[in-house]
């Protein structure tokens, strides 16, 4: 009887089928591989693990396939496919029994039912090398030898398990307790559609006392991605409080002898900073893609504005390190300008970062501020005000101070960098000469 | 059935009196066996019951003893030739290993060796580094001898009778410690096949494997371990050659993890040879390092404190077996 060819897991549900590197009629032994897919990790071989003539092949180039599809059935020599049970091995525990003639339909048969039964009935798949060819577990990894062999006869890919033995060694019990992940939601949607929004508070009121206003597009992306980082991004805050004194004074110099158009902004001179602190910590200027990291080279600072008619916006102030703090000052005012106007440019959004949002006009004493994903971090600018502070000759004497928080993503970085960044941060803006 | 409580050492000397009256070519010699009754009273009365031709006192003489049960079995007789202990085993390993051991194969099987050499083994109290050996490993590693360690006093009289009407040579090692320790034996006649493990405790949860004394320190561990829910599956080797490991490979391969009991020492001992053997034949099956419990690998001390902490016992069994158990 023909025997199915199940697509095996690789530790991701699904892939595009790149290629068949077997044509119908060629001789298969178990371990060939038939065919190549592209996973969202990478491209991988996919062995069979069955023997005899190819009869089928199910699935075009450039498609879908998920785990556990039926995508080809192989027998005797002209065996007719028909014959073959049209649910995939897992399904023995489900009661699927209509034979299907036509083949073609086994695949959704088996999409359907596979994923449930793999909870509950562990092996689903047929054995399958999960492991490297050569032999040898990954790096770091650790499992026993039966570990390792029943990983291979389900199918579990043995990144995936948990190791609960000395140094975090796969035993038995890990596996028979391994339950695979649930399928992911497909990537976020793009900005344009905005998601729909959730919420469990109940019906909506009603009456004359409410008034029922549409949630804008703007806000359901802000309500969105907010809602995104906060709840997935594990935050942590370092705040430090800079004596301004200095760079208030080299403001009001620089200003004096610059005609409007070029006046330079406090925001200009913490963007400079910041994007000057950033050149020293370039892990602050990384973004979070789960098993990889992107690293970039160039420092572009977000500008959160606000905007007249409520709501927010990033404009990006691009290679905040390398132009002049003048020309930054110009552009910038560009920018809000013209985001204020809605008339932004898409330049004027993209590439952002790093991002520093300024509430230091609204006379707040500090805030925290939301990680904008995927970025690392954000700085909260406070208002600079007039304090007392004890001097250097121990006399209490009048301070101009202000206070910034930078919130950090802690699966990009850690403590002692976010405090490190603070330090180098504070020691340039209180010299600030150094920004120019 | 009918049965009754027996130390080991009348078991043992039923099944003497038992094969020497169902077969008269059967005999004893040894020092001291006649007269004196034996060192540790196997042998208790069976001069006045076969007289002095079947249970013949030697000089003291270990080399003897043996060179002459080889010449007696080659002649066609079945010496049951006793040593004191093992330990003077060392002076007749020429006759044990070269002879007896090789006699049969060496002249294209014109002969045969039916010969049992029964020696005490294991220590006792304070007998020190050179009266203390548990020397069965050094025996079964040589092919055309025979190794019975018998746990109990049941087992010890199935296998001494089966050892004896066997036609090959076998060296049968009895626990001192296990003389005097009784289990129930039926009045009926049996015989306990060579080379045939047997497990003594079932269990799912570790399998540990042990022969002669060590079985009872594993038998008390599993009582220990079952009180905090681990279910421990005991297997008693009883012969070291031929060895019989398919119940420790079945069992291996439902508990995955293993601890293997001896009383003697670790160097290239019962436990190194079940941890090759267990990867070989199981390799897929294992979840965890195989735990070796052996007495430690020194001279033994004198003194009674430092000699039971050189030893194995009950507690350090748990402990091996909580180790496998992560």
């Amino acid at each position: 009887m023909a025997e199915q060819i199940i697509m095996p897991d690789f530790g991701t549900d699904e892939g595009i089928l790149l290629n068949w590197t077997k044509q119908v009629g060629d001789i298969l032994k178990n371990g060939d591989v038939i065919a190549e897919i592209e996973t969202d990790k990478a491209t991988v071989e996919v062995p069979v693990t069955v023997s005899g003539t190819l009869l089928q092949l199910i699935g075009e180039p450039g498609k879908t396939v998920k785990i556990g599809d039926v995508i080809g059935y192989a027998g005797a020599a002209g065996e007719n496919v028909g014959a073959a049970p049209a649910v995939a091995p897992a399904a023995a525990a489900a009661p699927v029994a209509a034979p299907v003639a036509a083949a073609a339909v086994a695949p959704v048969v088996a999409a359907a039912v596979a994923p449930v039964v793999a909870a509950a009935v562990a092996p689903v798949v047929a054995a399958v090398p999960v492991e490297p060819a050569d032999g040898n577990l990954p790096d770091g990894l650790r499992a026993s030898p039966v570990a390792r062999k029943m990983a291979a006869d389900r199918g579990i890919d043995l990144t995936q398990v948990q190791g609960s033995g000395p140094a975090g060694r796969i035993v038995k019990a890990d596996i028979e307790g391994y339950v695979p992940p649930a399928p992911v939601v497909a990537a976020p949607a793009p900005v344009a559609a905005a998601p729909a929004i959730v919420t469990s508070y109940g019906k909506l009121p009603e009456g004359a006392d409410v008034e029922i206003i549409d949630t804008s597009k703007m806000r359901a992306r802000i309500a969105s991605r907010m809602v995104d980082s906060k709840q997935q991004i594990p935050h942590f805050y370092v705040t430090t409080e800079i004596d301004v004194e200095a760079m208030l004074k080299f403001r009001a110099q620089i200003n004096s002898a610059m005609d409007d158009a070029h006046k330079v902004s406090v925001n200009d001179f913490i963007i400079k900073a910041a994007a000057l602190t950033l050149t020293e910590f370039p892990n602050l200027n990384t973004h979070f893609y789960g098993d990889k990291l992107a690293r970039h080279k160039r420092i572009n600072i977000g500008i959160a504005v606000a905007l007249p008619n409520g709501g927010l916006i990033n404009v990006v102030a691009k290679d905040a390190d390398k132009v002049s703090l003048s020309t930054l000052a110009a552009r910038n005012k560009e920018m809000i300008a013209r985001a204020r106007d809605n008339k932004l440019k898409p330049d004027d959004m993209q590439g952002s970062t790093f991002t520093v949002s300024n509430l230091g006009t609204f006379d707040v004493e500090h805030f925290l501020a939301i990680v904008n994903p995927p970025e690392a971090g954000i700085l909260a600018v406070g208002s600079a005000k007039k304090v007392p502070v004890v001097l250097a000759d121990g006399t209490v004497g009048v301070g101009n101070r202000m206070k910034v928080t930078i919130s950090v993503d802690h699966r990009v970085s850690d403590g002692a960098e976010g405090a490190q960044f603070m330090k180098r941060f504070k020691e340039i803006l209180e010299a600030p000469m150094q920004l120019v | 059935m009918a049965e009754k409580n027996v130390p080991m050492r009348e078991a043992l000397r039923a099944a003497l009196i038992e094969e020497m009256e169902r077969d008269e070519r059967v005999f004893i010699m040894g020092e001291e066996v006649g007269g004196w009754q034996g060192t540790h009273k196997v042998t208790r009365g069976l001069l006045d019951m076969f007289g002095e031709k079947r249970v013949r006192d030697t000089p003291i003489s270990e080399m003897v003893i043996a060179g002459a049960a080889v010449g007696a079995a080659m002649a066609g007789l079945r010496p049951v030739a006793e040593l004191m202990t093992i330990n003077f085993a060392f002076l007749s390993l020429d006759a044990i290993i070269n002879h007896a051991a090789k006699v049969h194969y060496m002249f294209n099987g014109q002969f045969k060796v039916p010969l049992v050499i029964r020696a005490a083994s294991g220590w006792g109290n304070q007998a020190t580094a050179t009266h203390s050996h548990v020397a069965e490993p050094i025996f079964a590693h040589f092919p055309g001898l025979y190794v019975a360690c018998p746990s109990n006093a049941y087992d010890a009289k199935g296998m001494l009778k089966a050892a004896i009407r066997d036609d090959n040579p076998v060296l049968f090692s009895e626990s001192i410690a296990l003389y005097s320790k009784p289990s129930r034996i039926p009045d009926e006649e049996y015989v306990i096949p060579i080379g045939k493990s047997d497990v003594k405790r079932v269990g799912k949860h570790v399998t540990i494997v042990s022969y002669a004394r060590g079985v009872e320190w594993s038998l008390e561990a599993a009582e220990i371990l079952a009180k905090e829910g681990i279910e421990a599956e005991v297997v008693d080797l009883r012969w070291l050659r031929p060895l019989d490991l398919e119940p420790v490979f079945e069992s291996f391969k439902k508990t995955n993890r293993c601890v293997v009991v001896e009383e003697s020492l670790p160097h290239f001992s019962v436990g190194s040879e079940l941890a090759a053997q267990l990867q070989e034949a199981a390799f897929d099956y294992m979840d965890a390092p195989i735990k070796r419990v052996s007495a430690m690998d020194v001279p033994l001390p004198y003194a009674k404190e430092i000699e039971l902490m050189a030893l194995p016992n009950a507690q350090k069994v748990v402990d091996a077996v909580k180790e496998v158990l992560y």
